[in-house]
This record gives C-alpha cells, structure tokens and sequence, in this order.
C-alpha cells in the first residue's frame, strides 16, 4: 500500500506531466480559456489514462517484453515485441478515444462542440502516449502500481489545467497588452508555473 | 447547352501559393493555432535537433496529407483516427529507420523525440482541419506550408536557447570566440530549461501579433 501511495503522490506532483515533462501542452495550452471545458477535458484525460496505461501494462508483461512470450511455450521464452510497443499502445489509444468521444457526443453535446478538435486530438496527446511509455521504461511491479501510476499523472494533468484556466480567467480583466492577450500571456505564465513546480524536484520520497 | 468552362488551376497558383504563405505568418500551426508546442520545447535546447526535427516533420506531414487526400473518400468517419495514426505511424518509422541509416550521430541525439513526431498535434490537426476535406496537391502545398511555419519557430527558439544558454551555435563556441567570457559574463542557465522555451515562444507570439493585429483575440 505504501509504494502505491508513494507513486500516486509522486505522479501528481513531483513527475508532473505538464510540468516535469511538458507533455499534453497542445490541449492543455488550447482548451484552457475556461474552468469548465478543462474539467471537462481533464477529467476525459484521467479516464483514458487510467484505463490505457494498464492494459498496457498487461500487453507489455504477456506480450511485448523480453520473455514476456513464455506463456505460451518455453521455446518463445528469448522473443523480445517490443519493437512494437508504440503500434500496439496507439492502437489501445486510438480505440479508447474514439469511444470517449462516441460517449460524450451522446451524454453532452455541448461539451463536445466546446471541445471540438482536441478531443480526438487527445488520442495523440503526448501525455497520453508518454503515460505508456513511461510505464513502459519504469518497469512497475504490478499492474496496481500501472494504475496507481496512471491515475496519478491523470491528476496531475488535470491539476494543471484547470490552474491555468482558473488564472486565465482571472486575468481577463487585468490589463494584458493586446499582442500578449490569450494565448501569448498564457505561455509566459506556464512558464512561470513551471518554474514554480521545479521546487518539487529535489523531493525525495 | 451551357457551356461549362472548369478552369485547370496552375500548379502554383495565387491560391495555393497562399496555403503556404498562410501557414508560414497568418496561420503558423506554433504561435496561431497552438499546435505543435510539445517537440517546440522538448528539442529546442540546441540548433541542430530542431533542424533534422523540422525535415522530419516535413516529410511526415506532407507525405501524410496527400496520402489522407488521396483515401478521404473511402475512410469510414467512425475509425478515422485510428486509420490516420495508423498512417503517421508508418511515415515516422520510415523516417526513424532512414536517420538511423544515413544520420545515426543526430538520430541518437533525437532518440525519443522522432517517435513523439506521431505525437505531434499539428500532424492529426492539419489531417483533421485540411486534407480529410480537399484535394492531393492542396494537400500537399498545404503540408509544406506548415512544417516550415512550424521549423521557422523552432529554429528561432532554438537559435536563442542555444546561444544564450550555451554559448554555441551549432555547437561552434561563439562567445568564446569573441571573447565574451573574459569580461565576465556567464551562460545564462535557465534558458536550457523547458520553461524559457515557453516564455520564449510567448515573446515570438508578442511581437507577431504587435505586428500583425488582426490575429488579436481574446
């Protein structure tokens, strides 16, 4: 319980996928004009991270790794997939994106049309794919900690969106100059966000 | 019966001219339509990893419109993006296995990042946004538009990251040469970090749009 307790705080904070790795900016940077669309978006990243990274964690431990084979006879015991990793995650990726996207066309529509292309554009959101790969290079135990994982860099992800979002509209009414308005204010403060969560770093736990 | 005069457009028409001189200023996929930002950060801290990203970009972007162009009638609306993925995935890796071969110092240091290049939203976004919708050679015209928009900032803010962080360009000791460092002063550190990348890229958008006001919005 404690390693699981241990990576899901790590993921949130110190690991996080804006602004450790800067990953998922595209949409984050995008969407972000108002609180409600990045709840929304964000809460559709959880979900889709923490439902890909296990399955593909399962694939990398039965299918695609070094001896992952083994299962199936002990002559397949040196066969190493992974050269196929990134197919084989895509495709987990792509498949769940498109049902998040059939699911929220039909439950709110107006959430749909206020995402518009950046919600079949999570399907290539880096930190979607980054979540498998780094799931991948970190060798997890068990497909708990894959979870613990996943959900965690979700959080982390969504705690930075709706952060921005929160000052971007805060700051509408402040007296941006005209060229910095929107989007160019935005990755001044994402940088300065990032500078700020860099005190993580040295964190030990 | 009327006459129906279809008038053969010229290869490089005013019109398709205009698809790349868009996508270079007006629509840059970086600073205007916000795509593209994740490799912007990731491979900037040196010149010549943002340069061999940029041709990979190229070759990938444009050789995916025109393939997208050329299926966009007969790909099922409800698979689409995994037909897309499908299609960027096999151009990357043709990419990889080509730098590798011919390029293999670069390749080693781009490692990760030419497998992100699937990744890259301005890829899917111009697929989504432009060829599902019109013809090969628009397409294609409108590929290259946007990976030299998309290479022109990343050259940018690599030339500044590098200079200003490091001290080189292209790895040839500038300031060391001109005898900076005698007077005292020292590479600026920070600029190495991801998050000058983003400030940098803020300032681009600045004066862009002090220039250009009409891309103004809220």
């Amino acid at each position: 319980m404690q390693d699981l307790l241990n990576i899901f705080v790590k993921s949130i904070f110190i690991d996080n996928m804006v602004f450790a790795y800067f990953l998922g900016m595209c949409s984050y940077i995008a969407v972000s004009k108002t609180v409600k669309t990045s709840v929304g978006l964000g809460l559709a990243v959880i979900f889709v991270l923490g439902i890909t990274v296990p399955v593909g964690y399962l694939m990398n431990e039965y299918l695609l790794k070094e001896g992952a084979l083994v299962w199936l006879g002990s002559e397949f015991a040196d066969v190493d997939l992974s050269f196929l990793s990134f197919i084989m995650f895509i495709a987990v990726i792509a498949s769940m994106v498109q049902l998040v996207e059939m699911v929220v066309e039909k439950f709110s529509p107006s959430l749909y049309a206020s995402l518009g292309i950046f919600l079949p554009l999570i399907a290539v959101n880096c930190a979607i794919l980054g979540g498998s790969l780094f799931m991948q290079e970190r060798e997890y135990q068990s497909i708990a900690q894959a979870t613990s994982f996943a959900i965690g860099s979700g959080i982390g992800w969504f705690l930075a969106i709706v952060g921005i979002a929160a000052i971007r509209e805060k700051i509408k009414y402040s007296n941006v100059p005209g060229p910095l308005k929107g989007i160019g204010i935005t990755f001044i403060i994402t940088g300065l966000m990032g500078i700020a969560f860099m005190s993580f770093l040295g964190i030990k736990l | 019966m009327s006459e129906q005069v279809q008038e053969k457009e010229s290869l490089f028409s005013a019109k398709n001219r205009k698809l790349i001189t868009n996508a270079i200023g007006k629509d840059n996929p970086i600073t205007v339509q916000v795509l593209g930002i994740c490799s912007a950060l990731a491979v900037t801290a040196k010149l010549e990893p943002a340069i061999v990203m940029s041709i990979s970009v190229l070759f990938v972007l444009a050789m995916g419109n025109v393939v997208i162009s050329l299926l966009r009638n007969t790909i099922p609306q409800r698979i689409r993006i995994i037909v897309q993925l499908v299609i960027i995935a096999a151009l990357v890796i043709l990419v990889d296995q080509v730098l590798k071969a011919f390029a293999y110092e670069v390749s080693k240091q781009l490692s990760v990042f030419v497998g992100l290049i699937i990744t890259n939203c301005i890829i899917m976004g111009r697929f989504e946004a432009f060829s599902m919708a019109n013809k090969p050679w628009p397409s294609f015209l409108d590929g290259v538009g946007n990976s030299i928009g998309y290479g022109m900032i990343l050259v940018i803010v690599a030339f500044f990251r590098e200079l200003l962080g490091s001290g080189t360009i292209f790895g040839w000791h500038v300031f060391e040469a001109i005898g900076l460092y005698e007077i005292g002063y020292k590479n600026n550190g920070l600029m190495i970090l991801p998050p000058m990348a983003l400030i940098t890229v803020g300032i681009i958008i600045w004066v862009q749009r002090s220039r250009n006001p009409e891309l103004i919005k809220d």
